[in-house]
C-alpha cells in the first residue's frame, strides 16, 4: 500500500491501493442493501471489486442477537483482484451483536466503525456482553470510531414529518453516507438509485436521502478527516463495465444460449437457496421468449424440462444441492433419452439443509457419480460471478450439440458475490447449431424408410425428431434400447454395447486443454475447480511476488477432464488441491491419474481466502526445499 | 444472433390426412399377459384416433411406470416411456413448450396416485391440455401383486398378507379435489362407452382426468366383474348423462336423488321422478359431482360411469404463452446486447 497524500488534489486525502470494507449489522438493518449501493458506487467509480454477501438463513432471526446478524464485505481496489479480501481493513458494526460476531475478521489496529445508540444494556446483553466493550479497553488495538448513528438520523429526519420509528430503519444510509465520504465514494448514484428504488413514496426518499447526507456531512464535519481515503480507479481492460453477481451472469448466459441456438429457452424450478435468483431473474425475461415453471417440486421441475427439451426448447432447471439429490432419477432418464438438459447446481453447505446460506463445494461427487447405473454427464463449473455467464452458455453449448444433459456448477459465494464485467460484445459470441432430424435415416426389411432415433453419427450423437415432424413418430424411454433402432431390449449383448456407447460419446466429447498459470517449471502445482479460483490465484500471485515458485490450473470442465491434464499434473513434485469439501476432486485425481495430489480442504460456509491458500503453499514449498537440503 | 422460433409452428402440414387403425399402431409386439384389460383401451384408442381427425405427427403419449405405461409403444404416434410416478410432470414441459401437440398421459393407479400423486394433482390445478388416462386395477401388477393407493382395506395381497389396514383413494374424488375441470369415468369392458369418454377428455381444453376401471386378469382378476360384465352392468353402472335425471337398472327403476348427507340411491317410485337428480357436468362448484363420486363404497355396489364434470376454465399453456406474447408486444422481442447493458454500465 502506499500512502500518498493529495492524489487527487483533495487535501488530507490518504491514496491506497486497496481497501476490504465490511458492514455487519442485524439482518433488519439493511447491510446487503448498504453493501450493495457501496459496491456499485465503486463499480461506477471505476475500482475492480469483489464482494462477499453473508447472510442468515432465517428471514428474520431475533432481533438484535449473534444469529441474526447479516455482513456484506467487499473488497476495492486500483488494480486486477480475485478476491473478497483475507481480513477487512475496516468494520461497520451496526449492532453489539455484529461487533462480537464480527471482530474477529477485523485486521489488527483496523478501523471499526460503531453505531454506539445501540450499545444499550438490552443489546449489549442479547449479544452476550455484560458490560459494554466500548468502555473497557478490549478495543484498544483498533482505531475506533463511535457515531451516534440512530440519534443524528431521526434528527435529520425531524423534519420531514418522519415517524421517530421510520427513521430508524434510514440509519443504514447514515452509514452508507459515512463510509462514502471516508472513501472518497461519488454521492450521485447512490441519490438517483434512492429516487428510482422509492419512487413514489417520498417520505421514505426524504428519509433515506437525509441520512445519507447527514452521514456524509458528519465526516466532512467531525475530526474524521484524518481518515479520508481514496482508492482509485483500477486499470483494467477497455471496454464496458458492469457489476454482475453469479446468479445474474449465469441467467444472462442461458438467455444468451437461447438466442445463439435459435431455441426457446424453458426453465423448470422450484424454489431453492441459493438458486432462486435464477428463476426470479428469468421470469422476468419473457421477451425474450423465456418460459419459466415453478413447479410442485424439484422433480417436477427436471421432468418438465425433459419434456420441454423432447419439445425442442433449450431446457434448464436450476436447484441445489438437496434439490440436485430428488432430480437424480430424472436425470438419469435424461441420460438413457439423450435429450439436451442443463441442470445447474448452485451448491451450498451440506448435507441434508445444512447452511442454506452458506459456501461450500461438497456436490461434485454427486454431480460425478450420483445417478444410478452408469450415467456420465458432463460437467462443467464457473470460476468467477461473471464467468457463470461463459459457463452456462457452455454448459448449453455441450447439451445441444451432444444431445446429453449436462451438469452446471456453481456455488453460493459466486451465486451472490459481484465483480466487475467487462461486456462480451454480442457478435462475437459463437452460435450454438442445433439440427433436428427431419428425414428418414434408415431402410426397413420391406425398404421402406425409417427413423431409427438411436442410430449415432461420427460423435456417437443421436439424431432428435421433434414431435411433429411428419413421418418420424417414434418411441423413446427409458428402458435399454436396440442400438440403433432404439426399440426396447433385454439383450446382454446389447446393454453392455449401450453401457459403453453412452460412457464413450460422453467421454470423448473434446474440452480446451488446461493452461498453466505461474511458474511452469515450479515444483508446486496448485489445482482448482469452481471458485477456488480467485483465492488460487491470489494466492499464487503473492508467493510468486515474493520470489519463489509456484504454478497454478484450473479446471473449468470437470467431466471429461482436459486431455493434458495427466501430462501436467505428473511435472509437478507435489500436488496440491484447495476445495471448499474434504478432498473430492483430488480423490477423482488421485483415481484417473495415480498421483499423489494432496487436499486443502475447508468447510466452514465460506469460500478460501488468499492468505489461507498462501500459507498452505508456503509451508509446501518449506518441506520441499527441506527435503532437498 | 438467430431468431428464436417456436418449434412447431415452422412445419406447413397441409390438411389431415385420413387414416386407420393400422396407421395408429406401432410394429411393437404387443407384451401386456394376455387378457388385460389394457388390451381393449389399446384397442379402443387406435380405433377412435381416426374418428378424431388427430395427426399421428401431433399426437404424443407421455406415460411413467407400470404396466399401463407401456401403452405409448404401442401407439404409432410420438412417445415418452419416462420414470414411475412423473408423466405428468414430464407431460406438462412438453405441453407448455409444444401447444401445438394433442398430449396424452397414461398411467396406473400407483403410477399417478402413490409415486405420483403430487404431479397429478398440481397437473389438474394448473389446468393444463393434457389428456390424463388413470387405468385403476386396484393392483400393482408390474411389481407382482402388491396393494395399490385404490385397493380396498381389506384387501389381502403379499404386502398385505391378512389384510390391509389403509382405505383406498376414490380417484374421481381426487381429481374433484384438486377442482379438475374435466372428470370422467368408463371400463375396459365397454369400448363404445370408452371412446366417448376419450373424445370428451380429447375435446376438453384443459387438464382431462379419466378413470378408467381395467382387469388385471393375473393378480387382481375380477375386482370390477360385479359392476361391468354384460349381464349386470344396467343395475350396476349408472350412466352419467348432461342435462338427464340419473336414472339406472334393467327399468331405470333406480335414481339418484339428494339426501342429507349428499346423493342417495333411491327407487324412482318411491320418491317420484321430480325428486330424480338432473345431471349437470357443467356446474362449477364441484360439490355435487363429487358427492357422485361417492356414492359407490365399493366396487361391488352401484357406480357412476361417465362423465362427472366438465367446465371451461383458462387453459394454462395458452395462458403462459400469453403473457410472453404481451410482453413481447409490449416490448418488442428481447435484445441481448440490451440485456448486458441493462444496469448501471462504465466505460473504461
Amino acid at each position: 500500500m502506499t500512502d500518498m497524500v493529495e492524489a487527487t488534489g483533495v487535501a488530507d486525502v490518504r491514496e491506497l491501493d486497496e481497501v476490504i470494507i465490511r458492514f455487519a449489522g442485524d439482518s433488519g438493518d439493511g447491510m446487503q442493501l448498504t453493501g450493495d449501493r457501496f459496491t456499485n458506487a465503486s463499480a461506477l467509480f471505476g475500482n475492480d471489486l469483489s464482494t462477499l454477501p453473508e447472510y442468515p438463513a432465517e428471514i428474520r432471526a431475533p432481533a438484535g442477537t449473534l444469529a441474526g446478524v447479516s455482513a456484506f464485505q467487499v473488497h476495492i481496489s486500483n488494480y486486477d483482484i480475485t478476491t473478497p479480501g483475507d481480513a477487512p481493513d475496516v468494520l461497520v458494526a451496526m449492532n453489539p451483536a455484529a461487533l462480537r460476531s464480527d471482530l474477529h475478521t477485523l485486521v489488527p489496529g483496523g478501523t471499526l466503525i460503531v453505531n454506539k445508540d445501540t450499545f444499550d444494556e438490552r443489546n449489549l446483553a442479547k449479544a452476550g456482553y455484560d458490560h459494554s466493550p466500548l468502555d473497557g479497553d478490549e478495543l484498544a488495538g483498533y482505531s475506533v470510531i463511535e457515531v451516534a448513528m440512530t440519534s443524528i438520523t431521526k434528527d435529520a429526519c425531524k423534519d420531514l414529518g418522519v415517524k421517530p420509528r421510520d427513521a430508524d430503519r434510514s440509519k443504514n444510509f447514515f452509514a452508507l453516507g459515512l463510509l462514502s465520504w471516508m472513501y472518497s465514494r461519488p454521492v450521485e448514484p447512490t441519490l438517483d438509485w434512492i429516487d428510482s428504488k422509492f419512487a413514489g413514496k417520498d417520505l421514505v426518499i426524504g428519509a433515506n436521502k437525509a441520512a445519507f447526507n447527514a452521514g456524509h456531512a458528519y465526516g466532512e464535519t467531525t475530526e474524521l478527516g484524518a481518515q479520508r481515503v481514496i482508492v482509485n480507479a483500477a486499470s483494467l481492460s477497455p471496454g464496458t463495465y458492469t457489476n454482475i453477481n453469479g446468479n445474474m451472469a449465469l441467467s444472462w448466459g442461458l438467455v444468451a444460449a437461447s438466442q445463439l441456438s435459435g431455441l426457446p429457452l424453458y426453465l423448470g424450478s422450484y424454489p431453492i437457496t441459493p438458486a432462486t435468483d435464477i428463476l426470479h431473474e428469468l421470469s422476468k425475461h419473457k421477451a425474450f421468449g423465456v418460459t419459466t415453471f415453478q413447479a410442485e417440486d424439484e422433480i417436477a421441475a427436471v421432468g418438465a424440462a425433459i419434456g420441454a427439451s423432447y419439445g425442442g426448447s433449450l431446457a434448464v432447471t436450476t436447484t441445489s444441492g438437496p434439490g440436485l439429490a430428488l432430480k437424480g432419477e430424472a436425470m438419469g432418464l435424461a441420460v438413457s433419452l439423450e435429450l439436451p438438459l442443463v441442470v445447474v447446481n448452485i451448491q451450498r453447505g451440506g448435507p441434508s439443509t445444512g447452511l442454506p446460506t452458506k459456501t461450500e463445494a461438497a456436490d461434485l461427487m454427486m454431480a460425478m457419480y450420483g445417478r444410478h447405473g452408469e450415467s456420465p454427464m458432463p460437467i462443467v463449473a464457473a470460476r468467477t460471478p461473471s464467468d457463470c455467464f461463459d459457463t452456462a452458455i457452455e454448459a448449453a453449448r455441450i447439451a445441444l450439440t451432444y444431445n446429453t444433459p449436462v451438469l452446471l456448477l456453481s456455488d453460493g459465494y459466486l451465486a451472490n458475490g459481484s465483480e466487475p464485467w467487462l461486456l462480451p460484445e454480442v457478435e462475437d459470441l459463437e452460435p450454438i447449431v442445433v439440427k433436428h432430424a427431419t428425414e428418414f435415416n434408415q431402410t426397413n426389411e420391406d425398404g421402406d424408410g425409417v427413423f431409427w432415433p438411436y442410430l449415432r453419427d461420427e460423435n456417437l450423437v443421436r439424431p432428435i425428431a421433434l414431435p411433429g415432424t411428419p413421418d418420424l413418430m417414434h418411441r423413446i424411454g427409458g428402458l435399454e434400447k436396440e442400438d440403433g433402432s432404439g426399440n426396447v431390449s433385454y439383450d446382454p449383448e446389447n446393454h453392455e454395447r449401450m453401457v459403453h456407447l453412452r460412457d464413450r460419446r460422453i467421454a470423448s466429447i473434446p474440452v480446451p486443454d488446461v493452461v498453466i498459470e505461474g511458474d511452469e517449471d515450479a515444483d508446486l502445482l496448485v489445482v482448482g475447480w469452481g471458485s477456488t479460483w480467485g483465492a488460487i490465484t491470489g494466492a499464487v500471485r503473492r508467493v510468486r511476488t515474493s520470489g519463489r515458485k509456484v504454478a497454478s490450473v484450473h479446471l473449468t470442465h470437470l467431466y471429461p477432464l482436459p486431455a493434458n491434464l495427466g501430462d501436467v499434473l505428473r511435472s509437478y513434485e507435489r500436488v496440491l488441491v484447495p476445495e471448499l469439501n474434504l478432498g473430492q476432486l483430488v480423490r477423482i485425481l488421485r483415481a484417473e491419474y495415480l498421483v499423489d495430489a494432496e487436499p486443502l480442504s475447508k468447510m466452514r460456509g465460506q469460500p478460501f481466502t488468499a492468505g489461507e491458500i498462501q500459507h498452505a503453499i508456503g509451508e509446501r514449498l518449506v518441506a520441499l526445499e527441506g527435503d532437498r537440503s | 444472433m438467430t431468431d428464436v422460433l417456436d418449434p412447431g409452428t415452422e412445419m406447413d402440414l397441409g390438411p389431415v390426412p385420413e387414416t386407420t387403425r393400422a396407421d395408429w399402431s406401432s410394429d411393437q409386439e404387443v407384451r401386456w399377459c394376455p387378457g388385460c384389460g389394457d388390451y381393449s383401451i389399446l384397442s379402443a384408442m387406435q380405433m377412435l384416433m381416426p374418428e378424431l381427425g388427430a395427426r399421428r405427427e401431433k399426437t404424443v403419449f407421455i406415460s411413467g411406470i407400470g404396466c399401463a405405461a407401456r401403452f405409448p409403444y404401442y401407439m404409432d404416434t410420438y412417445g415418452v416411456h419416462t420414470i414411475h410416478g412423473r408423466a405428468p410432470a414430464v407431460a406438462t414441459g412438453l405441453a407448455m413448450a409444444r401447444p401445438d401437440l394433442d398430449v396424452w398421459v397414461i398411467g396406473g393407479d400407483g403410477d399417478m396416485l402413490s409415486i405420483g400423486g403430487n404431479h397429478l394433482i398440481h397437473a389438474l390445478r394448473r389446468n393444463i391440455n393434457l389428456n390424463i388416462l388413470l387405468f385403476n386395477n386396484q393392483i400393482y401388477g408390474l411389481t407382482k401383486g402388491q396393494f395399490s393407493p385404490t385397493s380396498q382395506k381389506g384387501k389381502v395381497t403379499k404386502s398385505s398378507p391378512v389384510g390391509l389396514v389403509s382405505r383406498p383413494f376414490n380417484p374421481i374424488s381426487v381429481a374433484l379435489g384438486a377442482e379438475a375441470t374435466f372428470v370422467a369415468r368408463t371400463h375396459d369392458m365397454d369400448r363404445r362407452h370408452m371412446q366417448e369418454v376419450f373424445r370428451r377428455a380429447y375435446e376438453h381444453e384443459g387438464s382431462a382426468f379419466v378413470e378408467v376401471l381395467q382387469n388385471c386378469n393375473i393378480f387382481n382378476d375380477g375386482v370390477f366383474a360385479s359392476i361391468t360384465k354384460k349381464d349386470v352392468r344396467e343395475d350396476m353402472l349408472i350412466d352419467l348423462q348432461h342435462g338427464k335425471p340419473i336414472l339406472f337398472g334393467s327399468e331405470k327403476q333406480f335414481g339418484v336423488t339428494r339426501g342429507p348427507e349428499g346423493v342417495v340411491i333411491v327407487e324412482v317410485a318411491e320418491v317420484g321422478i321430480e325428486h330424480i337428480l338432473v345431471h349437470d357436468e357443467t356446474i362449477r362448484n364441484p360439490s355435487t359431482a363429487f358427492s357422485l363420486s361417492r356414492l359407490a363404497k365399493t366396487p361391488a355396489t352401484p357406480t357412476p360411469v361417465g362423465v362427472f364434470r366438465a367446465i371451461d376454465s383458462g387453459e394454462y399453456s395458452t395462458s403462459v404463452a400469453a403473457q410472453i406474447r404481451e410482453v413481447q408486444a409490449q416490448l418488442g422481442k428481447g435484445d441481448l446486447a440490451e440485456l448486458l447493458r441493462s444496469q448501471p454500465t462504465w466505460k473504461v
